[in-house]
């Protein structure tokens, strides 16, 4: 148990000095929030319309920019092929690992996000439950993530090809994600059915997905 | 299985195999294209544009069924260490994008005339998108990846996150509301499409998967073969080394000592 708290505590510290890690994640969620405006000109209505989904897009994409720091940095140095003879089960390692960059990545982009949905023309219900829907949601997106960063680790330029892998298994989580975040606004649907699903899928994936990346792991 | 585990019995079996089947795929073709163009009935309500069916369905059924073939590949590769598994991975992935692209370039020309749209974002259609996405990135992941055996590996873990696409294709018709209709042939209940159709529609689904199997077994053979002449240019290439090991790098050696 001490062996994995020490790997979080490490990832932590480690997410914290080099690179940027979250902050530069929330830069470019910050740069890619206020893109959309400038291209789709300043009506409100539309930009309150689209809103959800705007910021759901920005995370995904930060977050999948941010998948190179689950395992590259280590891969580099070495460490993880010392993590990967150590004693601790390999998948428990990548669920540190993927929680430690949940933390660090996903957890700055919630909190950013009532500010960032104001600047989209969102009001009270949306200011609440759009960081509700990227809690939910984004350990989807990180451990989905995680496969794709593991099966491309020993590539030297596999950055392109781990978001192409990536993609189509997180589409499912967009969609629901924004389907929560429309439904809270006020529809036709519920927002527990679509929030439910999105809480599935981050339980499944936070399952499943840590035997998948060490599968990938040990081949390279 | 393990007979014809070894490459060399295999590419003779399928040497074998390719001319008496890709003569019943044209039979079958030209059997199925002929029931299908002219002698099953136009729909009632789409007229003649129903025909489009007996090219997309088939090519629908067999996008998913490679998927599933290639699924078995996968776990042979990773659980059995079936030493085909790794060239019938390789083969099946472009054969499995051609047909996902086949199902949704017909089903959109269909859809055109018959709801208006050449596209519309359903689950079927979108479910059916990231199958065809899911094959590039297969495909991507074997030209990027250098060392074969080690592409194999990680083609077969991500064709085996992928897998659980395939339930959601299948069942999206009933989870969601959809444009595309629902199930129709493979249903509880059995088939609601009357059987004149029906007899059109399973000889081209025969000659789709005949097609397929032709082409998978000339695709594996072509990869076992491959991996022959690589290994034999890399057996060339190290004898090189280890005869004239001094003449690779006169200048090299004189610029140093000089």
């Amino acid at each position: 148990m001490s062996a994995l708290a020490a790997l979080l505590w490490r990832e932590l510290r480690v997410a914290g000095r080099i690179g940027g890690g979250g902050a530069v994640g929330l830069v470019f969620f910050l740069i890619l929030v206020t893109i959309v405006p400038f291209a789709l000109g300043p009506d409100l209505n539309l930009l309150a319309r689209i809103g959800p989904a705007i910021i759901w897009i920005a995370a995904l994409l930060a977050t999948l920019l941010g998948l190179d720091r689950l395992f590259q940095a280590d891969e580099d140095d070495g460490s993880l092929d010392l993590l990967t003879l150590s004693a601790t089960p390999l998948e428990l390692i990548v669920f540190v690992k993927c929680l430690a960059h949940w933390l660090t990545t996903a957890v700055p982009l919630i909190l950013a996000t009532p500010l960032f949905a104001l600047m989209l023309a969102q009001d009270g219900i949306g200011l609440a439950s759009l960081p509700l829907t990227l809690l939910a949601g984004t350990p989807a997106l990180t451990f989905i993530g995680a496969i794709g960063a593991a099966i491309t680790v020993s590539l030297r330029r596999g950055g392109l090809l781990m978001a192409v892998l990536v993609m189509p298994l997180t589409i499912p989580v967009l969609i629901f994600g924004v389907s929560a975040a429309n439904a809270a606004l006020g529809g036709t649907i519920s927002f527990a059915t679509p929030f439910a699903i999105l809480c599935a899928l981050s339980l499944a994936a936070m399952a499943g997905a840590p035997f998948a990346a060490a599968a990938a792991l040990r081949q390279k | 299985m393990w007979k014809i585990a070894n490459p060399a019995n295999f590419s003779k079996l399928a040497g074998r195999l390719i001319a008496p089947l890709s003569v019943l795929t044209i039979l079958c073709f030209a059997v199925g294209l002929y029931l299908s163009f002219f002698k099953a009935p136009a729909d009632y309500q789409q007229g003649e544009t129903v025909r489009i069916m007996y090219i997309h369905v088939p090519a629908a059924w067999l996008a998913s069924f490679i998927y599933f073939s290639l699924t078995l590949s996968a776990l042979g590769t990773l659980v059995w260490r079936h030493p085909l598994a790794d060239a019938a991975q390789k083969a099946a992935a472009p054969l499995g994008a051609g047909f996902t692209l086949i199902c949704l370039v017909t089903g959109s020309l269909w859809g055109k005339p018959m709801w208006g749209t050449y596209w519309v974002w359903d689950a079927r259609l979108t479910s059916v998108l990231i199958l065809f996405i899911l094959y590039l990135g297969l495909i991507a992941l074997w030209q990027t990846v250098e060392d074969q055996n080690k592409a194999a590996r990680l083609a077969a873990i991500f064709t085996l996150v992928g897998a659980i696409n395939l339930p959601i294709i299948k069942f999206s018709v009933d989870w969601w509301n959809t444009l595309h209709q629902p199930a129709s042939v493979f249903r509880m209940g059995g088939p609601t499409i009357d059987s004149s159709m029906l007899q059109a529609l399973f000889v081209m689904a025969l000659a789709f998967t005949l097609l397929f199997i032709t082409l998978d077994l000339l695709a594996i053979r072509n990869e076992i073969m491959r991996r022959r002449v690589r290994r034999l240019l890399m057996l060339a290439a190290s004898a090189g080394e280890t005869a004239a090991p001094h003449a690779a790098a006169p200048q090299f050696a004189g610029e140093v000592h000089a």
